[in-house]
């Protein structure tokens, strides 16, 4: 029986299409020159050495060609002196749910997560535009010997703790979005967790974009010092706008000996962003990194989060979840770098391309020569819903040496018509069906997000399908 | 007469063996053409996806000539050392792209119109066969540049038409030598396959001496039409200081069977692209091919699967042992079109790794257009098990000896797949040898 079946899920995107009006005090205007980049560092009061570091990092994003032979040609459809490089609404990080300002709160009703949910969760950075705008560290945090702020106040404040690795794990060469990202940043999260300390409550930010050919250029720096533990979680959506708007932030992780850090993200971006990350930890000596991420919405992802397994023992996890529905192509995946012996890492990525989207997994697994005892285990499944639907798998995997191994399996699938007639016959509709099936597909990989992370995740699988059928 | 190949003017126009193929002139436009397109493309760099882990650095094509015709006695040594299976049902001798010998088909098979011929006969002879089957399907792996020099220069080769419903039982062979240091030969096979027609062709590629430097720039066209059954095997074992370029495609019709099998055994950097055009509805195309790289060796194998339409079938295995600074290389990519519904695809790489120096680069990939589909691909790298090993240790069998039989047991899954046991046997003796050495 063929399970062809064409335009039947037409997506919803309605509910993420709000926005309110825009206020901000501070603007550099669109296009990217020296002077761009001296107006962010002049906004920002920041220390001359940053400002060096923007400017050397324009240079190279300038000299950089854009990603060849491998990438999107869509890529050529961004125009970079279209963007907006800064902009803040002139607010700093405040502390307390009641200064937040009434129109963002009601865009976080919007996303439906209510207040008491919030107020559960144990520290909140929401970011809106360029600065943070709202974080709640609570008190415990604080007094743990946690540092938790934006990456203005990170570097300005504590730069003997984050300059010595600010730059270190993603270098502003690494390609060209990360020297564009490193030019241009602002807002971001910095954290640094004390040897020993395990943080009890996820650290979370919530941002957005709010302003029609803004690009977002968040950096975050995550610092868990030895035998610490910490996980920071980052969710967002956007408003739909006419023109397309450029997100490239930077993620830096930095797992000393046997710390743990746990990095979940929940992305749906509205269907005209372009979401160029880069995403990187080291972990040192039996540390542990774990990426869980989680794909939605954007014209183009390209997002390879990656460790560096530096120490002996280290282990390095990416656990990835894709949907890509009409017009978008999520070209997502991960990097293992094996620099040590007895690394261990572990890449399961599942996706799911509805209508005409197209996703992507793009893998890269190297296990250098001397090393002993290493493994990588590398499992990809992809969803395909309609006859128009596109997945690719593009792994590569060099293993040098007798003392490691690796396995890749890749499998491409569909929802079997059988399945979606017993359930039609035992009463569900149609789109129900189809639901359930890329729930259950998923559902292994969402049980390893935090509790309130998999509700909204089911959530926006919901919307994702939803009207989808018949 | 050391003529550099890439001194074009020069080569095209000193040539001193019979005519070239594409026409009757001494320089056809066709091979010009090819030329002009050889020149015209660069040389490839490693930052190209297509040769993506590759060594191209040593890769310097102005030290090889063209070959020259052997002298008596190394015909009659070329003869003798050419042994392939007992029973065969014809066989072609090639040494340095001249032909030495033809062991004829059985008149029956000629009566019932089978052809084979040494290429530049079967051009003569069947022009309008040989135009629309000749290199036709474009080396998009990344080796044009190496087909356009194949098509420039090549002289040598089978043509082998099997009309509709002829099958011939016994394997046919063709040898190719090539001698002498720097010396390159351009080794052609072409196959075309009537309805219901059966046929299995063994290439082996072999130079006279291990240790001079050569070139081989081979192309292979493999035509199935509706229901017919090839199986293709290409045993390389090139000098082990010669570059090798091969370029293969195989156009698989409705209901067709396609059966191929790799054997890298020699070479220094051996490149194979291979694809398979699914092009008819219930095709099925088996992919195979077993790598033993030591020493400085260097296999880079890139496969492409398309599925041009629905209800299709392809799967393919490599398997690859890596001792040595030996490296492998394996890019391969499903292909499933737009449309091409229901289609079953398979690929498969394993790597064993044998020395600490040894390095597996494997790339698979898939590109899914289509739903309805079951494709799956797998990688894997690992080395002997511990334990597998103690059990021979055991039972007195010595280290050495112990870690061949493992290696060849890995290896022999793949050939078992071939299901011609003669064949299978001369494969075994031939993998059997480079062990031995």
């Amino acid at each position: 029986m063929s399970t062809e079946t064409t335009d039947q899920i037409a997506i919803d995107r309605t509910r993420g299409d709000f926005s309110y009006p825009e206020s901000h005090l501070f603007d550099a205007g669109t296009g990217l020159t020296k002077d761009t980049v001296d107006y962010i560092s002049r906004v920002k009061g920041e220390a001359e050495w940053i400002r060096e570091f923007r400017h050397r990092a324009l240079e190279i994003f300038k000299s950089k060609p854009m990603p060849t032979h491998w990438a999107s040609k869509d890529l050529e459809n961004i125009i970079f002196e279209n963007i907006r490089y800064y902009l803040a609404n002139g607010q700093k990080p405040t502390r307390s749910w009641d200064e937040v300002p009434d129109d963002l709160k009601r865009t976080f009703e919007r996303l439906g997560i209510p207040e008491q949910e919030r107020k559960f969760l144990a520290g909140v950075e929401a970011q809106f535009d360029s600065e943070a705008v709202y974080s709640n560290i609570k008190a415990a945090v604080g007094e743990q010997g946690v540092i938790f702020c934006g990456s203005t106040e990170g570097l300005r404040e504590h730069p003997e703790i984050f300059r010595k690795w600010f730059g270190k794990v993603i270098p502003t060469g690494d390609n060209k979005f990360s020297a564009l990202n490193s030019a241009v940043f602002s807002g971001g999260s910095f954290i640094y967790v004390p040897p020993g300390v395990k943080v009890k409550h996820p650290l979370q930010a919530y941002f957005r974009i709010n302003a029609e050919n803004f690009g977002q250029f968040e950096r975050t720096l995550i610092i868990a010092d030895e035998g610490s533990e910490v996980m920071y979680m980052e969710g967002c959506t956007a408003p739909k706008f006419e023109t397309a708007t450029l997100h490239s932030a930077v993620v830096e992780l930095v797992a000393m000996k046997g710390a743990k850090i746990q990095y979940v993200t929940v992305q749906n971006w509205s269907a005209n962003v372009f979401n160029l990350v880069t995403k990187r930890a080291i972990a040192h000596e039996e540390a542990e990194v774990k990426w869980i991420d989680c794909n939605i919405g954007s014209r183009l992802t390209m997002k390879y989060p990656g460790v560096v397994l530096k120490g002996r023992k280290a282990r390095g996890e990416v656990i990835s979840i894709a949907l890509a529905s009409d017009g978008q192509h999520q070209d997502t995946g991960a990097k293992m770098i094996h620099a040590a012996d007895e690394t261990t890492s572990n890449i399961v990525s599942k996706s799911i391309s509805v209508g005409t989207g197209r996703s992507t997994y793009r893998g890269l697994v190297h296990i250098p020569k001397h090393l002993k005892g290493c493994k990588n285990n590398t499992e990809c499944d992809a969803l395909l819903i309609n006859s128009k639907s596109r997945t690719d798998t593009y792994p590569a995997i060099t293993v040098r040496g007798t003392g490691n191994s690796s396995q890749h399996e890749a499998s491409v699938s569909q929802i079997s018509a059988e399945q979606i007639f017993y359930m039609q016959q035992r009463g569900l509709t149609e789109a129900q069906a189809m639901s359930l099936s890329v729930n259950g597909f998923v559902n292994d990989l969402v049980r390893q997000f935090p509790m309130e992370y998999s509700v909204e995740l089911k959530r926006l699988i919901d919307l994702e399908m939803e009207g989808s059928v018949g | 007469m050391n003529t550099a190949i890439l001194e074009s003017e020069e080569v095209l126009t000193t040539t001193t063996h019979a005519a070239p193929i594409l026409s009757a002139g001494p320089v056809s436009p066709e091979q010009a053409e090819a030329w002009e397109k050889f020149t015209a493309l660069p040389m490839p760099v490693r930052t190209n996806e297509e040769w993506r882990f590759a060594n191209v650095k040593d890769l310097d094509l102005s030290a090889y000539v063209q070959a020259q015709p052997v002298d008596d006695a190394t015909r009659d040594e070329l003869l003798t050392r050419s042994t392939g299976l007992a029973a065969v049902a014809g066989r072609m001798i090639f040494a340095n792209d001249q032909l030495l010998a033809q062991e004829t088909l059985a008149d029956s098979l000629r009566q019932r119109g089978v052809i084979w011929l040494p290429l530049e006969q079967a051009a003569a002879e069947h022009p309008e066969l040989f135009r629309k089957h000749f290199m036709r399907e474009e080396a998009i792996l990344g080796g044009q540049k190496f087909a356009a020099l194949h098509a420039s220069q090549v002289r040598a080769g089978t043509f082998l038409y099997v009309p509709r419903g002829v099958e011939i039982a016994l394997p046919i062979e063709t040898f190719h030598w090539q001698h002498g240091a720097h010396s390159s030969v351009f080794p052609h096979t072409l196959i075309i396959a009537g309805e219901m027609a059966k046929v299995t062709l063994v290439d082996y590629y072999e130079s006279a001496d291990h240790d001079a430097p050569g070139l081989a720039c081979g192309v292979n066209d493999l035509w199935l039409g509706a229901g017919a059954n090839v199986t293709y095997v290409c045993v390389q074992n090139w000098s082990r200081q010669a570059h090798s370029f091969q370029m293969n495609s195989t156009v698989v019709g409705r209901d067709a069977n396609s059966k191929s099998l790799f054997a890298q055994l020699g070479g220094r950097h051996v490149r194979s692209e291979s694809i398979s055009h699914l092009r008819g509805q219930g095709g099925r195309s088996d992919m195979l091919a077993v790598a033993v790289a030591e020493g400085a060796q260097e296999v880079d194998a890139r496969t492409f699967q398309i599925h041009e339409v629905p209800n299709t079938q392809s799967d393919l295995l490599y398997k690859n042992s890596l001792d040595d600074t030996a490296r492998t290389i394996f890019a391969g990519l499903i292909r499933v079109d737009p449309g091409a519904h229901r289609t079953d695809a398979y690929q498969k790489v394993r790597n064993l790794l044998l020395s600490d120096e040894a390095e597996a680069n494997s790339a698979p990939g898939l590109e899914i257009e289509a739903d309805d589909v079951r494709c799956t691909h797998g990688a894997t790298c690992g080395q002997i098990e511990q334990e597998e090993l103690f059990y021979l240790l055991s039972r007195g069998i010595p280290k050495k000896d112990a870690q061949r039989l493992i290696v060849f047991g890995f290896l022999n899954e793949v050939i078992e797949r071939l299901g011609n046991e003669p064949l299978q046997e001369k494969l075994r003796e031939l993998v059997r040898a480079r062990f031995a050495k």
